[in-house]
């Protein structure tokens, strides 16, 4: 079905809430419209459309609650998506950690749609794909990649008079190009939420330029190096700290920001005194919808590190009124401050080191330190007197984020990362950090 | 790769957790009532007519309805209770020799043979930038026919209240027994497909599964330190008499260390051991790192076997199809086509199927109407054959897809799907126990913890949820911090012992994640407990700030 409009986003949602019996309803509608277009071995494998807009609704009795949600609007699917969701609420425990529907919030918008993105069509997309097939076809090479754009919108509302309704648009682009001998492989990642910033030339050419100087990789021994981390090399490790900033495990004593004795570590120094990271949903490079979807709490722009210490942590509705704190929305992005200086102008500055493109498979090996394994892929260098000598073979790695952010000797530009396992949207900086922890070889390429 | 695609299921829900998005939320009353064959059929037709009047050679229609419900539950309460249906019609073709893909949530005549045309022009636009045509190898068309995992009780028809009470009892039975905290959930799915191809199928299957995965927490609260240990169950194709677990489904792990399932499971009995060795592990001794003999019972090596074997023997990895996310494979075609290209030891024979009673592979045909079957990927420790779709079987001489098709929704199009890909057991009579007596210098460890493999499959590190030292022949305590780091084929022809078809068992991936975009599949690994010789075992203990 087509995008909604505003005004019938407020139809729908009034005509839900109208139709409720229950002490309190809240509604959510997410349109959609997600292209993408596929290709390996120099051809296209796949490419599809997906359009889809579904409502949530969730009902109360007391603090009995249930959900239940569809896609179709017309009003005999209104009534029955209603219906549904008190018979489920009806038959549910009490949950004594249940939350009462907020009250009225100020949402100021955010710049989440672009007209260029949502202009994107089939014809644009097979475009990407065919740039970046014969950039690589020109060299010999060989390019799998993929491309995605979604527009949508999101609504939200209740029965105290919240709502919210707001256009999105943003893009992803990967492509992976390989030699044939599959001795060399380069990666390059974009994300941006406006299709005016992308430029599939550019990023099919990082690639090619990576996996062209790849080939013959030595081999370095294990150990701890100073390293230059591309800004997508850190995106999902930063990204994993992030998701262990809730307040109500620091308290309980099972997060790496639990204190001894109990209580949690804000306003610790955890970091060095360059690590400055906060969350903004009015950021223009990196803009998200100005409310937590989940509690429709409206966002704000908050420090998260400040000067290396622990600035906020993240509150439940629950947690915060059980433990006399204020609770916001969930943020949506993280903002690190970086320098002016480019990857480049790093390297430049580097007597010997690494330089990393990409991590890979990055999990959780002590929660306790944060401890977190991975490996380096598709364009790892040896860096000595502020050049790339050749290139060397990946390592896995075993480091903590925060033990990787109390060693940085210099941060670079921030820039726009969308990462795979992450759900932030992220501004991220190159960073030169020392001692990173390199505990064994792999023959991958 | 074992990861999931999580999205947010009743978001606006005060306490909605993380959980994966199948579809939409419906009642339980309605999830009972199956879609008419002959209204499937009739769709199917629509499409294939439209197709081939559009100009395609081929077409296969796949008619979907996923049902599932997840109960979700923290401490003493229920948190999330949630009904999900999706259904809708998904159409594939050939035309100029390129595929198209068109999917469709509205099910009339109409609407699925405009989306067949739209499947046809997609196919036609795409084969521009085609550099061979797609080739399939032949399936015989089996007429109308309808297949179902064998189950005893239909979890739809049990009463939510009997299903939250089970979580709470197990919850509360960690608590007791030592943990602070307790998290545990229960996912049920039903999938019923259609598949009709223009080979002449009209195939009618309903499928089911069912996981209940726990973690319970201990923390000392004056040392600052916490310990969790997670459920050791196995997700299965069954119905919920999984849960009517009888003394023999119950295993002695080696040395009694803890309890282990096959065929069935104790939930409350596993989450009470859990909360009082998450409480034990707070006080284990740490690993000395080195070189150690490791014996990896089937809760743990599946994931390792998963891993290092399952996903490096899919052939669109080792062509090159998965090369932009997932990664190649280092098991090129010039290794198998050398026929000595040495995977294992001698005592290594790997099975790829999707036949065994209670997997979560288990199915009748798979999303291109391949009927399903098992053959040998690794004999002797020798790599003798990959997993397979249609348009691939030629590329390795095979005359038939190994029936590999899968797509975790009507609205994505099918590629090739992992298998169960399972360690035969030895042949020589061993136990647990028998095997833990030759060893100097070991590890027991049991369950699936931390996991990373590169995007060749070299190079792993693996934890699990127990560890146990053995010294001279004897399990002498508990340890912690522990994790190993391998070579797969190093590892594999480091193992030395396997022991026999009465310790064998299954383990599985409920959600294992491959493509861009993403989907989910379930795999189950089925090993025997298995010794490997010599191999590198680090400490992951580390101090910060």
């Amino acid at each position: 079905m087509k995008m909604l409009t505003q005004d019938e986003a407020k139809r729908i949602c009034d005509k839900v809430l109208s139709l409720s019996r229950a002490d309190e309803c809240r509604v959510q509608i997410n349109g959609s419209r997600n292209g993408n277009i596929r290709y390996a071995r120099n051809a296209v494998s796949t490419a599809g459309l997906t359009q889809n807009t579904q409502l949530t609704v969730s009902v109360a009795f007391g603090k009995k609650q249930g959900t239940a949600s569809i896609n179709e609007f017309d009003d005999k699917s209104l009534e029955k998506v209603v219906r549904r969701a008190e018979d489920v609420a009806r038959l549910a425990p009490e949950n004594p950690e249940f939350q009462p529907a907020i009250r009225k919030q100020e949402y100021k918008p955010s710049a989440t749609f672009s007209e260029a993105t949502a202009a994107i069509d089939p014809e644009y997309r097979a475009e990407v794909a065919a740039m970046s097939i014969n950039a690589a076809r020109k060299q010999g090479l060989i390019a799998a990649g993929f491309f995605s754009d979604t527009t949508g919108f999101e609504t939200v509302a209740n029965s105290n008079g919240v709502f919210g309704y707001q256009t999105l648009s943003n893009l992803g682009f990967t492509v992976t190009t390989r030699t044939e001998d599959g001795r060399g492989s380069g990666w390059v990642t974009r994300s941006a939420n406006d299709a005016r910033k992308f430029d599939a030339r550019e990023a099919s050419e990082i690639a090619i330029e990576k996996a062209v100087k790849s080939v013959d990789a030595k081999a370095l021994e294990p150990g701890r190096y100073t390293v230059i981390l591309e800004p997508a090399a850190t995106s999902e490790i930063i990204g994993r700290m992030f998701g262990a900033f809730d307040a109500r495990q620091a308290d309980e004593g099972r997060s790496f920001l639990s204190k001894k004795g109990g209580g949690n570590r804000l306003g610790e120094k955890l970091f060095d005194e360059q690590v400055n990271i906060w969350a903004d949903p009015w950021n223009p490079d990196v803009p998200v919808l100005p409310w937590d979807s989940q509690a429709m709490l409206a966002r704000e722009r908050a420090d998260v590190i400040k000067g290396g210490k622990v600035a906020s942590l993240d509150y439940t509705r629950y947690w915060a009124e059980k433990q006399g704190q204020r609770a916001a929305g969930r943020h949506g992005n993280m903002i690190m401050a970086g320098g002016g200086k480019s990857t480049e102008e790093l390297i430049a500055s580097t007597k010997k080191g690494i330089l990393v493109t990409r991590t890979w498979y990055i999990r959780m090996v002590d929660p306790q330190s944060l401890l977190l394994t991975g490996l380096t892929r598709d364009g790892t260098f040896y860096i000595e007197n502020g050049k790339i000598k050749h290139p060397i073979k990946n390592f896995r790695f075993n480091e903590s984020p925060v033990t990787m952010l109390n060693n940085i000797d210099e941060l670079g530009k921030p820039v726009v990362i969308g990462g795979d396992e992450v759900r932030f949207q992220m501004l991220i900086p190159p960073m030169k950090v020392r001692d990173f922890n390199f505990t064994s070889l792999s023959d991958a390429v | 790769m074992e990861r999931r695609s999580f999205l947010k299921v009743g978001a606006v829900a005060g306490g909605a957790l993380l959980v994966p998005v199948f579809g939409n939320a419906i009642a339980a009353e309605e999830l009972l009532n199956p879609m008419a064959v002959q209204f499937k059929k009739s769709l199917a037709d629509a499409a294939m007519n439209a197709a081939t009047k559009a100009g395609a050679t081929y077409c296969d229609v796949r008619i979907g309805r996923y049902l599932n419900q997840f109960i979700t539950t923290r401490d003493l309460n229920v948190e999330d209770i949630v009904n999900t249906e999706s259904s809708g019609v998904g159409v594939r073709v050939i035309a100029n020799g390129a595929y198209g893909f068109c999917s469709t949530n509205v099910m009339t005549l109409d609407s699925v043979a405009d989306a067949a045309r739209q499947a046809v022009a997609i196919a036609k636009a795409n084969s521009k930038l085609q550099t061979e045509p797609v080739v399939l190898a032949p399936v015989k068309g089996v007429g109308e026919v309808a297949w179902a995992t064998p189950f005893k009780k239909d979890w739809r028809a049990v009463p939510i209240a009997e299903k939250a009470e089970m979580l709470l009892a197990a919850n509360k039975a960690g608590m007791e027994a030592g943990a602070n905290f307790m998290r545990s959930m229960l996912f049920q799915v039903n999938q019923q497909k259609y598949f009709a191809s223009t080979d002449g199928s009209y195939i009618d299957q309903d499928i089911h599964r069912l996981w209940s995965p726990f973690t319970a927490t201990a923390v000392d609260k004056t040392s600052g330190k916490f310990r969790t240990r997670d459920g050791l169950s196995s997700p299965c194709s069954m119905g919920y008499e999984f849960f009517d677990c009888k003394p023999e489904n119950r295993i002695k792990a080696a040395g009694g260390v803890t309890t282990l399932y096959k065929g069935a499971y104790d939930l409350i009995e596993d989450a009470r051991a859990a909360g009082r060795q998450a409480k034990e592990k707070l006080t284990a001794k740490t690993v000395e790192p080195g070189k150690y003999d490791l014996v990896l019972s089937p809760e743990h090596l599946f994931l390792t076997i998963h891993e290092s074997v399952g996903h490096a023997t899919e052939l669109d990895r080792v062509l090159g199809y998965e090369a932009n996310y997932a990664g190649t494979s280092f098991a090129t075609l010039d290794k198998w086509k050398s026929k000595n290209f040495k995977y294992g030891s001698d005592l290594v024979n790997i099975v790829a199927d999707k036949t065994t009673p209670t997997s979560l592979g288990l199915v009748g045909y798979d999303d291109e109407g391949v009927a399903s079957r098992r053959w040998d990927l690794i004999r002797n420790g020798v790599l003798v054959n990959y997993q397979a779709t249609r348009d691939q079987a030629a590329i390795i001489g095979e005359k038939e897809s190994h029936g590999c098709s899968y797509a975790d929704s009507w609205s994505s199009v099918q590629f090739q799907r992992m298998p169960n890909v399972s360690l035969e057991a030895g042949k020589k009579k061993l136990t647990p126990d028998e095997m833990v007596k030759d060893i100097k210098k070991g590890i027991y460890i049991l369950g699936r913890g931390s996991y990373s493999i590169d995007q060749q499959r070299y190079n792993f590190q693996f934890g699990g949820q127990l560890y146990f030292e053995i010294k001279n022949g004897k399990i002498v305590n508990q340890l912690e911090d522990v994790a190993y780091q391998s070579n797969t084929q190093e590892f594999w022809n480091a193992c030395t012992a396997l022991c026999d078809e009465r310790d064998w068992r299954l383990g599985g991936s409920f959600f294992d994640g491959k493509g861009q975009p993403s989907q989910v599949s379930a795999v189950s690994h089925g090993s025997p407990t298995t010794r490997f010789n010599g191999i590198n075992v680090i400490n992951t203990a580390r101090k910060i700030g």
